[in-house]
């Protein structure tokens, strides 16, 4: 029996374990971006229904909820899940599932190291999550982990190490595989310079991963030593320098904002020619703006450091690389909107997510000018500024990215659409969701309320009511995003292998859904 | 159906209500009181201005493509995708606009980092969770601590109008003086922020930067720790209270007045129930936030001090604690340079004979000169 079965193996049809050891076992690039995806999507409620609670305690002034060394949990767990177990693998999803059939390859280059550095993340995650029921509670230093207050902490804070270790070297696996797989198993024909945008963005941020997640298992080893060995890198009174810390953690800081910006940035560029029926604009230029922002990102990193005490010379060279970075920045903002220019315009949700995430985006740009300027950035450094900077830039950037990705892509890979009603509804409440939380934040920061205090004076209370009103409808409107995907999923028109009227790529060549196997023959690319 | 909307209206009013009393709605930075401030309040407003305009410049065109380039309309696509000039000049536009913001940039950072010459010198020092002030030439030291007390946080009572901005003891400046400040850390990273000064510098263990300003109109101004220092970084405020030069003379005088007598008291010697009643209040304002003011501590984070090995053990080994530190790594620090020999003598008796901890015994002044000399840290059993 058993032999009847090897043989019929040897014949290269693998019989498909089912259940949990199908997607234990996965070596294709479309369960491991299902997998990705999924995951990316759980700990989006789960990180978010901390921020939930954040909101909450920060309703109103005084403490009610919650003690502030929990507070302080809180918000350093919502930082640290939202980067490392939301943005990152779900554009790594995207990239198993999208590279391959952008590019015309069966696969990733090394599928079982694909499925392994998937299986690490929710190790990771469980080691993270389930510190808040150690001793002391759960990591509370801030996510930027800075010395000696991260000296100070318990159990959980070795955990946070050791998890930022492993969700570390899944994103090194993961970057090799999607490089090795854009160089070496591209369809005959298909040039470096014809690759779509998302590609070549991935590309460049893969080795920008490569580049930084070992500075920064560096930076957190010290920690660990600093903590459990005596060693004292990060301690003045052993010859070490606290400030040496950041001046590590943020040269893996601002690539590593990249590392979540550039992927979105691919996303975009492949979803508004698709609903403007025209091509994109400037795309050698997108392309070497990517390149210049991704080597640019390198010597910015003390624009986080105004404030400690830097000679100006340094502040003045950090001000300035930081402020040029807003040129190829806009650059692609143009190339976007002289997409549309003269366009056949459609306003489907990917386009939707499309357009409001270059408007806001750019919001967050702003921002990010304002702060690069060294004495403003002295006023707004750790200020609700630098809170409503960032999420401009993560929410309404990352997030919104993937939101029209996965619109714009969801049916490909399902074989239905998705209700486009239900998905306008889930865009407004998200747009105004959005803004309602973090714009008036500007404002808190601008008037002097720092970041990371679960209580407040009390001229600040009126903005922090309306920013935790927008919370809740935030929050609230990502279930129905997740009612919206299961429904594709289950049923739903049947979509089309074409699928969008103006969408180019190998991408809509195969049928929708996409086989479990696609272009196991290499398409020819002319 | 009628009445449950007349609700949801009354809730609104009430909330509106409650909006026009508690809440004041600034759009911009805080008024500035010095010159570094007043410059950095128009860079930003420039900046803010030419982001403006761009985005109305950028978006304004955005938003007619979008209404007049639909495919609703009737628009059909174009097909162009590249230009070259177009695009060399919006890589060359916004890079001159950058260059013209940041030349009266740099010149503010020049500004700000030129820290010569000043009028007086003022040493400051972040604890967990407070501020230390130390006034170089004048020989005045002091610790500041948030002043608002547990019932209002706890929302138990009314909050007061500083509500978390209100200090024990503010730093006091006189005004039109040029300050330097030289600021550092004493366990963790603090940053010691005044917006109306345009003053943010953190304070950093072991090293010591410096900022300066000089304040130009008498009144006080508030700020709060800008950098997370862990459990209670939302409340160590900052109160400087800018004053006329006669008003701060009187000032230094009257703090050096209490400077002698505590001295004064540090040769004396007290009876159990005198230094458990200062000593209350000494454990309040420099234990409690660890501690707790019921002596429980928070269990896991901070040990407890009702019925601790320490507080019910030989009195030599806690004196030896609160001088010299508990255990390295952990957040108990020596408070032999931040609290007098007799303020520590308080605080100990009173930790021995508080809640249920009845030792019945008491630490005099005397015994506290004599740990100073003693043995450090290594020395120190366990404090857990």
């Amino acid at each position: 029996m058993s032999d009847a079965a090897h043989a019929h193996d040897a014949h290269g049809h693998h019989a498909q374990p089912t259940g949990i050891m199908r997607w234990l076992t996965t070596t294709n690039h479309k369960d491991i971006g299902s997998l990705y995806l999924w995951f990316s999507f759980f700990m989006l409620f789960v990180a978010g229904s901390m921020a939930l609670l954040i909101r909450s305690e920060l309703f109103e002034p005084g403490m009610q909820l919650m003690r502030p060394d929990v507070f302080n949990e809180l918000t350093t767990m919502h930082g640290l899940l939202m980067i490392f177990t939301v943005i990152m693998p779900a554009f790594t999803g995207f990239a198993n599932w999208q590279v391959p059939l952008m590019i015309g390859a069966p696969d990733m280059a090394f599928p079982r190291m694909n499925n392994w550095s998937f299986w690490l993340l929710p190790v990771a995650a469980i080691m993270l999550l389930g510190s808040f029921w150690l001793p002391g509670g759960a990591v509370a230093g801030g996510w930027t982990m800075y010395p000696p207050l991260f000296i100070q902490g318990g159990v959980s804070y070795d955990l946070t190490i050791l998890s930022v270790h492993i969700m570390g070297l899944s994103s090194i696996m993961g970057s090799i595989n999607i490089i090795t797989t854009i160089l070496n198993m591209r369809a005959p024909g298909l040039a470096l310079m014809k690759m779509p945008m998302f590609v070549w963005t991935w590309l460049i941020t893969a080795y920008l991963l490569i580049a930084t997640m070992p500075v920064l298992a560096g930076a957190v080893t010290m920690l660990l030593t600093d903590r459990n060995f005596g060693t004292h890198f990060f301690n003045a009174a052993g010859g070490g320098d606290p400030v040496m810390f950041q001046h590590i953690f943020w040269f893996f800081g601002p690539p590593e904002v990249y590392i979540l910006i550039l992927p979105a940035f691919g996303i975009i560029s492949q979803i508004i020619p698709t609903f403007s029926r025209k091509p994109l604009f400037g795309y050698a230029s997108m392309v070497y703006a990517t390149a210049s922002i991704a080597i640019l990102s390198f010597t910015v990193w003390a624009h986080h450091m105004f404030a400690v005490g830097m000679p100006v010379a340094a502040q003045l060279f950090f001000m300035f690389s930081t402020m040029l970075i807003a040129v190829p920045t806009g650059v692609k903002v143009f190339n976007w909107v002289a997409t549309m220019w003269k366009g056949s315009m459609t306003f489907e949700t990917p386009m939707l997510f499309a357009i409001a995430f270059v408007c806001l985006f750019t919001i967050g740009g702003f921002s990010g000018l304002v702060l690069a300027l060294a004495p403003v950035d002295i006023q707004l450094q750790d200020t609700y500024y630098v809170v409503a900077h960032f999420h401009y830039v993560l929410v309404s950037g990352a997030l919104f990215s993937i939101f029209a990705g996965i619109y714009y892509w969801l049916p490909k890979w399902t074989g239905h659409m998705y209700n486009e009603a239900l998905g306008k509804t889930h865009f407004w409440l998200s747009v105004i969701g959005m803004n309602t939380i973090f714009f008036p934040m500007h404002f808190l920061g601008l008037a002097g309320m720092p970041r990371r205090i679960p209580d407040y004076a009390l001229q600040f209370t009126g903005f922090n009511q309306i920013a935790t009103v927008g919370a809740f409808i935030f929050g609230f409107s990502q279930l129905l995003f997740l009612v919206l995907v299961l429904k594709t999923i289950k049923s739903g028109a049947k979509a089309t292998d074409q699928l969008w009227e103006g969408a180019e790529g190998l991408e809509w060549t195969v049928p929708s859904p996409a086989p479990y196997h696609t272009f196991e023959t290499a398409p020819v690319v002319k | 159906m009628k009445s449950m909307w007349q609700r949801v209206g009354a809730m609104g009013a009430v909330w509106a209500a409650s909006q026009s009393a508690l809440a004041n709605y600034a759009y911009n930075l805080q008024p500035p009181v010095s010159e570094v401030a007043r410059d950095v309040y128009h860079l930003h407003n420039v900046i803010m201005l030419v982001c403006v305009g761009i985005f109305i410049v950028v978006f304004g065109l955005m938003f007619y493509s979008l209404i007049k380039h639909r495919k609703s309309v009737g628009h059909k696509a174009a097909h162009f995708h590249e230009n070259t000039t177009v695009e060399i000049i919006w890589t060359i536009i916004p890079f001159i606009i950058l260059v013209g913001t940041a030349y009266p940039a740099a010149k503010i950072v020049i500004d700000m980092k030129n820290t010569s010459n000043p009028d007086m010198t003022v040493k400051i020092t972040g604890y967990q969770w407070k501020w230390g002030y130390d006034y170089l030439n004048e020989d005045v030291q002091f610790y500041s601590t948030l002043a608002t007390p547990r019932e209002q946080i706890n929302n138990t009572a009314p909050k007061d109008a500083n509500y978390l901005l209100e200090v024990d003891e503010p730093m006091v400046v006189p005004v039109g003086k040029r300050v330097r400040v030289l600021i550092t850390g004493n366990d963790v990273i603090h940053s010691w922020w005044v917006p109306a000064f345009g003053v943010k510098q953190d304070a950093i263990p072991g090293f010591i930067r410096d900022s300066w300003f000089t304040a130009d109109t008498i009144g006080t101004y508030r700020g709060q720790c800008a950098e997370l220092c862990g459990k209670d970084h939302g409340f160590m405020p900052i109160v400087v209270k800018v004053v006329s030069e006669a008003d701060y003379k009187a000032w230094v005088a009257q703090k050096k007045g209490t400077a002698r007598a505590m001295a004064a008291d540090n040769s004396k010697t007290f009876d159990v129930k005198e230094l458990v009643e200062r000593g209350e209040k000494v454990y309040q304002a420099n234990c409690a936030a660890c501690h707790q003011a019921n002596g429980m501590g928070l269990p896991g984070a901070f040990p407890a001090m009702n019925g601790s090995k320490v507080a019910t053990g030989p009195i030599a080994d806690h004196i030896n604690i609160v001088v010299h530190g508990g255990r390295p790594g952990t957040a108990m620090t020596g408070f032999a340079d931040r609290l007098s020999d007799v303020e520590i003598a308080a605080v100990v008796t009173y930790e021995r004979n508080a809640w249920d901890n009845k030792m019945g015994d008491a630490a005099q002044p005397a015994d506290i000169a004599a740990a100073r000399g003693g043995a450090a840290v290594a020395a120190a059993p366990a404090a857990q």
